[in-house]
């Protein structure tokens, strides 16, 4: 065993659990982690320009590799400016690590200058928190955020680490394995349960597959495409489930929900099977509950028991990794199932209707001559990315347009805040990602609106020399804001209309980047040719039809079959 | 309906404000909270009576063991088992009075633990039900304080024949 510093102990436990990249910004009480990291030089920083960036970046970059994403802070400001960063993680379920620096233990208590209760104040936003009072304990608490952080239905952890502790020195005992005793998530989904709802797929006749984020967490993706090939059902994705089954396969009725497709609500709410997959049966997805999917019984498997049960009575709950319970479902199926031929038969009247739905009303918009439509920049963007982008959303209209034509053959592929919903997240998110993948393409969609959050990191990315690329679909209005008010609130169009936009372009340039932009439908696929093949950052700015919405659409607290059509 | 949930913690700092949280966070509800250590110094001991109807006290025992520093959840008013309740109580005990509180004492077998001219105070063990009733009576007496410790509660074993 090896004497070190507490500071040193966060470094090399980032070595042991495979940490090559932290996003972070520093401070008085991180100082001396920074100066051990810097010394060090085995870590890349990277250095943002807001904490909300450290947060949201380490949040892409996990979305994006699967890997736990790390940031650090200092005590006080730092800290509560990761605040929403970590909320966004903790409510998409995304494993990351986030150290804070804190005023030395003497003075905890002491409102000392820049103390903050910051272990406190993320308690309900974190999968599990630390305040680090003795070095003697560091090592076990750095294995166990980690540990915790990826495993079960992954999350946010906060290590707080007060000044005095980075500085003294303990044994460096790094474990292996742990075993908490509090805290082992079921894993190994329940034989018999899968045997019951084995049957009820065998005895359904128009059933649904609902897969969700839980889906690309676990890694479940080829599984999820073998059961739905081998029964032929049909398959919806939530926002965060986007990516788990291709998009482009004919079994796939795209996104359900709020803004999903006409098809995937009307299937789900003539289903008789719901086979729900790392889903969580939101209330954007299920629309007002007591006229969800009345004829359903509903098999539900998910990690996280308390999701299940939680909106809606479940028939079958398989507690699990959804992995596992696809792969032992698969089997069943295999073992004592019909075969293929068979299994297709059996749902010919249930596709027969659904694509029946499909045609009526497929995705689709209206053209307008001489005016940018948001649809064709994401179709053009589909088209010249050739699917192949991971895509960074912020929040709006440009997210749910990115959903609904932009088709996600993989996972991982889309990074959007579905949880939180936070203006700000898809920027520093492709920077995260960027870091984490550079040979891909990295876009961020964005609203005018939503890129001023955290515009700021255009410094960092310019610095990092990472080549994100930045789509702005500019309507100078908050426009899903705008959307609700023109279909609710008379169209009075309070606080959502901004007099003040800045030129993007020369924005970008200001900052060393690139800048393009469109104001004609015929210029949009030279400006997003030119931006995606500049070298590093661009931004290309569209100047779309101002008050285009989003369709389908289920007001909320309506029932998923009163969609509002094109 | 009320359920009584016994529940072993780490006896880590947080763990409490954690449950409470999750409380509050959620809007469960929390009639009664008794928190001690227990044999094993790493561990607390939590009884927590609270109420709801069933598919709300699955979500409370779910998100209670979901939090990484619950050990184990048991709702003890599943099954048959005891409850205690203590309270302290500084009742009103004038000339007039003084013998009626002192019978009363008697018959709910309460213990006087303090003696004033003017009051007395009792100590009463029991159910709730048994402290509610003998509140019930005292209030016109004139109770000048009160101080309950909340519920604690654990399973019966089973009787074997
Ligand atoms: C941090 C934050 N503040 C407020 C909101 C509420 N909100 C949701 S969508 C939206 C409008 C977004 O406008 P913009 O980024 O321009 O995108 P658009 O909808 O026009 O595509 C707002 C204000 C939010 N989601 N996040």
């Amino acid at each position: 065993m090896t004497k070190m510093a507490g500071k040193q102990m966060v470094i090399e436990a980032f070595k042991k659990e495979g940490v090559d990249v932290v996003f972070g910004f520093p401070g008085g009480a991180i100082i001396d982690v920074y100066d051990t990291l810097e010394k060090d030089g085995t870590i890349k920083h990277v250095l943002v320009r807001h904490e909300q960036g450290a947060a949201h970046a380490a949040d892409g970059y996990a979305r994006a590799t699967g890997k736990v994403g790390v940031c650090i802070a200092t005590s006080g400001p730092g800290a509560t400016n990761t605040v929403t960063g970590i909320a966004t993680a903790y409510a998409d379920s995304i494993p990351m690590v986030v150290i804070t620096g804190q005023v030395p233990t003497g003075l905890i208590g002491n409102d000392a200058f820049q103390e903050v209760d910051i272990v406190g104040i993320t308690r309900p936003c974190t999968k599990h928190n630390y305040l680090v009072k003795d070095v003697k304990d560091l090592p076990r608490i750095l294995k166990e955020a980690f540990y915790i952080a990826r495993s079960g239905r992954p999350g946010p952890v906060l290590i707080d680490l007060p000044k005095d502790v980075q500085n003294s020195v303990g044994e460096f005992d790094y474990p292996d394995k742990i075993r908490l005793r509090s805290y082992n998530p079921t894993v190994e989904p329940n034989n018999k349960q899968i045997e019951r709802a084995f049957r009820l797929i065998e005895r359904s006749k128009q059933p649904i597959i609902y897969a969700g984020g839980g889906v690309i967490i676990a890694n479940a993706h080829k599984e999820l495409r073998k059961l739905a090939e081998s029964i032929y059902a049909p398959v919806t994705m939530t926002l965060m489930g986007l990516g788990g089954f291709p998009g482009t396969h004919e079994q796939s009725l795209g996104m359900l929900g709020m803004h999903g497709t006409y098809c995937a609500n009307m299937a789900m709410a003539n289903t008789d099977l719901i086979i729900a997959v790392g889903a969580r049966f939101d209330d954007r997805v299920t629309g007002k509950i007591e006229a969800f999917a009345p004829n359903a019984k509903i098999i539900h498997i998910d990690i996280d028991p308390t999701s299940i049960q939680k909106n809606v009575k479940v028939d079958v709950p398989i507690v699990g990794d959804c992995r596992k319970a696809l792969k032992k479902l698969i089997k069943a199926v295999e073992e004592e199932g019909r075969p293929p031929e068979i299994w297709k038969e059996h749902y010919i009247p249930w596709w027969d209707q659904i694509r029946a739905w499909a045609e009526r009303h497929p995705l689709s918009y209206k053209d307008e001559p001489g005016v940018i439509k948001p649809q064709y920049v994401i179709e053009k963007l589909y088209e010249l990315t050739k699917g192949k982008a991971i895509i960074t959303t912020e929040v709006g209209q440009n997210q749910m347009w990115t959903a609904q034509f932009y088709k996600f053959d993989e996972p991982r592929t889309l990074l959007t805040s579905g949880g939180l919903g936070t203006m700000g997240y898809g920027f520093p998110a492709a920077i995260g990602a960027q870091m984490g993948c550079p040979d891909k393409i990295v876009v961020d969609v964005a609203g005018d609106g939503s890129i001023q959050m955290c515009i700021q990191e255009m410094a960092t990315a310019m610095e990092q020399k990472l080549p994100v690329k930045i789509v702005i679909l500019n309507n100078q209005f908050l426009g899903m804001v705008r959307q609700w008010q023109e279909l609710f609130y008379d169209r009075v169009y309070a606080a959502t209309e901004f007099s003040v936009t800045p030129d993007f372009v020369r924005l970008a340039e200001a900052y060393g980047a690139k800048g393009f932009s469109a104001t004609k439908p015929e210029e949009v696929e030279d400006v997003l040719k030119k931006g995606l093949e500049s070298e590093g950052v661009a931004i290309m700015e569209f100047a779309i039809a101002r008050e285009e919405g989003v369709f389908p659409m289920v007001p909320a607290g309506k029932a998923t079959t009163e969609m509002l059509l094109v | 309906m009320k359920h009584t949930l016994s529940v072993l913690v780490e006896n880590t700092p947080g763990a409490l404000s954690r449950i409470t949280g999750l409380f509050s966070g959620r809007g469960f509800n929390i009639e009664s909270l008794c928190v001690a250590a227990t044999l094993d110094k790493t561990m607390s001991h939590l009884t927590l009576v609270t109420s709801g109807d069933e598919y709300i006290i699955e979500q409370i025992i779910k998100q209670l063991n979901r939090l990484v520093d619950v050990y184990k959840v048991v709702d003890v008013s599943e099954g048959e088992f005891v409850e205690r309740e203590m309270a302290l109580i500084k009742v009103k005990a004038e000339d007039e009075t003084r013998a009626e509180v002192l019978r009363m004492c008697d018959i709910f077998r309460c213990k006087v633990v303090d003696v004033s001219p003017k009051t007395y105070t009792i100590e009463i063990t029991g159910p709730e039900n048994k402290l509610k009733a003998v509140l019930e009576l005292l209030k016109p007496i004139g109770i000048k304080e009160l101080a309950r410790t909340g519920t604690i509660a654990m399973q019966r074993e089973k009787k074997i024949k």
